[in-house]
């Protein structure tokens, strides 16, 4: 399909761009197609060209080749209709400090060109849809870092945006921040918007996204369903904690010889864990075994891989890194 | 929720000029509730001036003698005006570098804002900012007994000549303000003070160094307080050199060139921030 023909079913569409600060490519052949209505997770350690990836989208930052158009307009050529139909909540929030929640959500809407009853009028309603009713005329410097990000996307959703892109929302929040943004995510893309979010979290995209998308080094490497990704390193996990440090070497030989796989040991969780392909019979077999060697269990259990170890598998490092 | 209206972006140059100027008032008008909602700022932004005036009034004045005669703090209040002007450029680079560096910028440049109507709502804020720190420090000189005695209108066209260095300024501001981080924007009140002091501002060149009063003579903020002086009517404007003879064409002169560089450079700087 063409790049237009392929524009009509999806909401973001960038193809093979390309950005160059001196001798480095932050982006190198990003390649990313998002369909209407979907989250898309956009995954990578830091400095792998996520933000400079939604820079480019948002039409903040001109590529320096490729090509990529978001809600059917391209960013590079048609920057001004692409502003109209985007929402974009940023790694800091952009709020006004000495403003009011209300007056900084007005304000806004009047830079949106509402007017100023309807830019009014759509304050008070985002206000109590983010839960900030309350603290509505209050000003933002007495604000929690959640009620700021709120703010926020508050601001991002003033024209209900056909495609929103949230880079790193929730970065620096604690765990109720962090679902109440999620909260807030879900109720748009449930409304028929098409979300792009950039994180570090494993979980919060595997929690929010349709899709995921990997990128190290300025390439997509890997970009598929968080469950076809996981089951990319293969079937089921096994972890055992321990309720002593000392028998993890004894664990872990266990588990080796149960398993056939190398297993990884976390020393502060007491824990091992390796990938198992016969679930109830490793399992039993295991637990047999460290009886015999008088290896104490604390807990047992069989699960999918994370997003971690999926992602460990295909970059060969951590998230983290 | 529905999208509450159909985004429609304006073809025809009215309705863009229309753009441009409800953008501009929105965002200067929340620049203004800014000083409005800090009074210990808006308080020192009006002392400081009223400070300097008391210590180089009366702390240093009693031990200055006026070149060619008259009462020092008469000859000090157009030089205070003038470096009032010119430090407030200090508060649109603060502004313009802490905005771009928190996002505020972004989010500008990410919603169909137009460009101009940002630079121009900024450029509104600080005017008026100028212009209140102005007419405080205007009524505080009646008050040292400074006045203007060659009538109402050359005192006006002083007051503009003033305000005319102050805009000149936006321009510097913004661009330098594009390129610092808010830490040093901060520090660039400490490079102000000496350029504004390396000026016909609190002494006459023509008692200076010879150096030190050539670089003085031709300082830019040294032809607006030369008019001025001469505008209002108070001691010590004349001087022999070829930029004291022309002060006020170059009064007018200087903000002109100042804003034919940096007007330019800001706007540069500003669309090309896609680049970097």
């Amino acid at each position: 399909m063409s790049h237009s023909e392929r524009m009509n079913s999806h909401s973001i569409l960038a193809e093979g761009l390309r950005k160059r600060y001196g001798d480095t490519y932050a982006l190198d052949g990003f390649d990313l197609a998002v369909r209407e209505g979907t989250v898309c997770g956009l995954l990578g350690p830091n400095g792998a060209g996520k933000t400079t990836a939604v820079r480019i989208l948002t039409t903040l930052l001109r590529a320096d080749g490729g090509r990529a158009s978001v809600a059917g307009f391209d960013v590079a050529a048609r920057p001004a209709e692409v502003r109209y139909r985007i929402g974009l909540t940023g790694q800091a929030p952009a709020v006004d400090e000495i403003l009011t929640g209300r007056e900084n959500l007005e304000m806004w809407g009047r830079l949106y060109h509402l007017g100023r009853r309807t830019a009014r009028a759509r304050a008070g309603e985002l206000l109590d849809r983010f839960g900030l009713g309350e603290a509505a005329d209050k000003r933002i410097k007495h604000y929690s870092g959640g009620m700021r990000r709120r703010l926020d996307l508050a601001a991002s959703f003033i024209l209900a945006p056909r495609v929103l892109f949230l880079d790193e929302p929730t970065t620096g929040l604690d765990p109720r921040n962090r679902d109440e943004v999620w909260q807030a995510v879900r109720t748009l893309v449930a409304a028929g918007s098409t979300v792009l979010l950039t994180t570090q979290y494993l979980d919060e995209a595997d929690r929010l996204a349709h899709q995921i998308a990997v990128l190290d080094r300025g390439r997509i490497i890997a970009d598929d369903s968080p469950d076809a990704l996981k089951s990319m390193i293969g079937g089921d996990q096994i972890d055992l904690v321990l309720r002593e440090e000392r028998d993890l070497p004894a664990a872990a030989e266990t588990l080796a010889a149960v398993t056939g796989a190398a297993p990884t040991v976390d020393a502060t969780a007491r824990r091992v864990t390796a990938p198992v392909s016969d679930r109830i019979g490793a399992l039993t077999e295991a637990m047999h075994r460290l009886r015999e060697a008088a290896v104490e269990v604390e807990d047992v259990a069989l699960r999918r891989p994370t997003l971690d170890e999926v992602f460990l598998s295909i970059t060969g490092k951590g998230a983290a890194a | 929720m529905s999208a509450l209206i159909s985004p429609v972006v304006p073809r025809t140059a009215a309705r863009r000029l229309g753009w441009v100027l409800s953008d501009a008032w929105v965002i200067a008008r929340s620049n203004l509730i800014h000083l409005t909602r800090n009074p210990a700022g808006m308080a020192s932004m009006l002392l400081f001036p009223i400070v300097m005036v008391v210590m180089f009034g009366y702390v240093f004045g009693s031990a200055m003698t006026v070149a060619g005669g008259g009462d020092y703090r008469a000859f000090l209040m157009p030089g205070m005006f003038a470096q009032t002007m010119a430090v407030g450029v200090t508060t649109t680079l603060v502004v313009v570098s802490t905005q771009a560096t928190y996002g505020v910028t972004d989010r500008f440049r990410s919603m169909p804002v137009s460009q101009s109507g940002v630079v121009l709502g900024r450029a509104l804020a600080d005017m008026a900012g100028s212009a209140l720190e102005l007419a405080v420090l205007i009524g505080c000189g009646l008050v040292v007994g400074w006045g203007w005695h060659n009538g109402p209108l050359p005192a006006l066209a002083a007051v503009g000549l003033l305000l005319l260095l102050r805009f000149s300024l936006i321009w510097v501001g913004i661009f330098v303000g594009l390129k610092l981080k808010p830490e040093s924007a901060g520090a660039s009140w400490m490079l102000m003070l000496p350029l504004t002091m390396i000026a016909n501002t609190f002494a006459s060149p023509a008692q200076m160094p010879g150096w030190l009063g050539a670089l003085a003579e031709w300082n830019p903020l040294s032809a607006t307080v030369a008019a001025c002086r001469e505008l209002f009517g108070n001691p010590g404007w004349s001087g022999g050199s070829w930029a004291a003879q022309h002060a006020l064409a170059l009064a007018i002169g200087w903000p002109l060139l100042i804003t034919a560089v940096f007007l330019p450079l800001a706007a540069r700087t500003y669309r090309r921030l896609d680049r970097v």
